[in-house]
């Protein structure tokens, strides 16, 4: 359940930056959530709706922006989609696939007024 | 953050104790940052008209981060090795500790603090060995953080050049997230768990530098399958090392203690 701690700190940033903006309504939180980051997307959500209540963002919607997987084999240099911590290369079969994208964890954006 | 997880408790939820204290001896509560002067919001508005775009690129585990990253420079101010211990309940984390500590004594200046939800339990194992240790209770919470790593150094105060060992919460999920200012991560798996554990839990295994397979006395009796289970573990980290160790028997220690006194002495001083 490290989603509710997830959620606090998404309310936390965005309470702060939408203090720092000057914004009267927070309509939504944009935020980036990649495949490898270790966050169930619906418990996430769920934690949001829960944890937003009392807060300067209690009225806000947290749209998640889901980023997939993918690494680059460091032995053929494919470009790799991955759901998983595979770390075997499918095309060459061998060589280590380092992860490029998926480990995203951010709130990228506000919708204020 | 709260150092609180699932519940939305208060920090106060979460004690530090060392053995033979009753109650957390200095209640503290850090500032939330919240801005109380927000602006009031209208709750009646609707979803689908949007207002102006404001960039944050913000990453959501920062403070946590920022934390952590202070700890690590502080360790490494101190020339203290910080360890991460991480596992599922049981796999036995503190059998290990207790181990280390005392085969080590004389030679590795030992600091422990113990993550668990409640009880001076472990803490009571740890000092009855004679080393320091402070019992961290997270309540209802199912991590440490690096806010409470920060505040339990320095209620511990390690000495410079000593070996600091966080026993994580027994948990193989949310402890992944939570980068305390450690050197490397210990991943310990016993005999008594499916060998398929780090596919079925793949964030921890990516995260740790080592991988502990602990209560191999007890091999002859349970069906694991050390090579499955390291086969499985190099899947989702190719550079992972291996350990396997008995606590009871003694057999393979020295391996483990021979990759603590490396990791030791690759700091100064």
């Amino acid at each position: 359940m490290h989603e509710m701690s997830i959620a606090m700190n998404i309310i936390d940033i965005a309470g702060e930056q939408a203090s720092v903006h000057g914004a009267t309504v927070v309509h939504a939180i944009h935020a980036d959530v990649g495949a490898l980051a270790g966050v169930e997307v619906q418990s996430l959500a769920f934690c949001f709706e829960v944890a937003r209540e009392g807060t300067p963002v209690a009225g806000a919607e947290l749209v998640i922006n889901e980023i997939s997987g993918r690494g680059r084999c460091q032995a053929c240099a494919a470009d790799v989609p991955m759901d998983f911590f595979v770390a075997i290369c499918p095309e060459c079969g061998e060589g280590r696939v380092e992860i490029t994208s998926g480990r995203e964890l951010r709130v990228r954006s506000l919708d204020i007024d | 953050m709260c150092d609180s997880c699932g519940c939305g408790q208060p920090d106060e939820a979460v004690t530090f104790r060392r053995p033979g204290e009753a109650h957390d001896h200095d209640h503290h509560s850090h500032d939330h940052p919240h801005d109380h002067d927000h602006p009031h919001h209208d709750h009646g508005h609707s979803h689908d008209h949007a207002g102006r775009i404001v960039t944050v690129e913000r990453d959501i585990l920062k403070r946590n981060d920022l934390a952590a990253a202070r700890n690590r420079g502080w360790f490494e101010a101190k020339s203290i090795l910080a360890l991460n211990l991480v596992s599922s309940p049981g796999s036995g984390k503190t059998t290990l500790l207790e181990r280390t500590i005392t085969d080590l004594k004389g030679e590795l200046d030992i600091v422990v603090i113990e993550g668990d939800q409640q009880t001076l339990n472990d803490a009571n194992r740890i000092a009855a060995t004679g080393a320091s240790v402070l019992q961290v209770n997270t309540g209802h919470g199912c991590h440490l953080d690096g806010e409470m790593i920060h505040r339990a150094v320095h209620e511990l105060t390690p000495a410079d050049g000593a070996v600091l060992m966080i026993e994580n919460v027994g948990n193989l999920v949310c402890p992944a997230m939570f980068d305390l200012g450690e050197a490397a991560k210990v991943v310990i798996i016993s005999t008594t768990e499916g060998d398929d554990k780090p596919l079925k839990y793949p964030t921890m295994f990516a995260a740790s530098r080592l991988c502990v397979i602990n209560k191999t006395d007890l091999l002859p009796y349970v069906d694991f399958d050390v090579e499955a289970c390291r086969k499985a573990a190099l899947q989702v980290n190719p550079g992972l090392v291996f350990v396997e160790v008995s606590c009871t028997s003694g057999q393979g220690l020295d391996d483990w203690y021979d990759w603590l006194r490396a990791r030791r002495g690759e700091l100064s001083g």
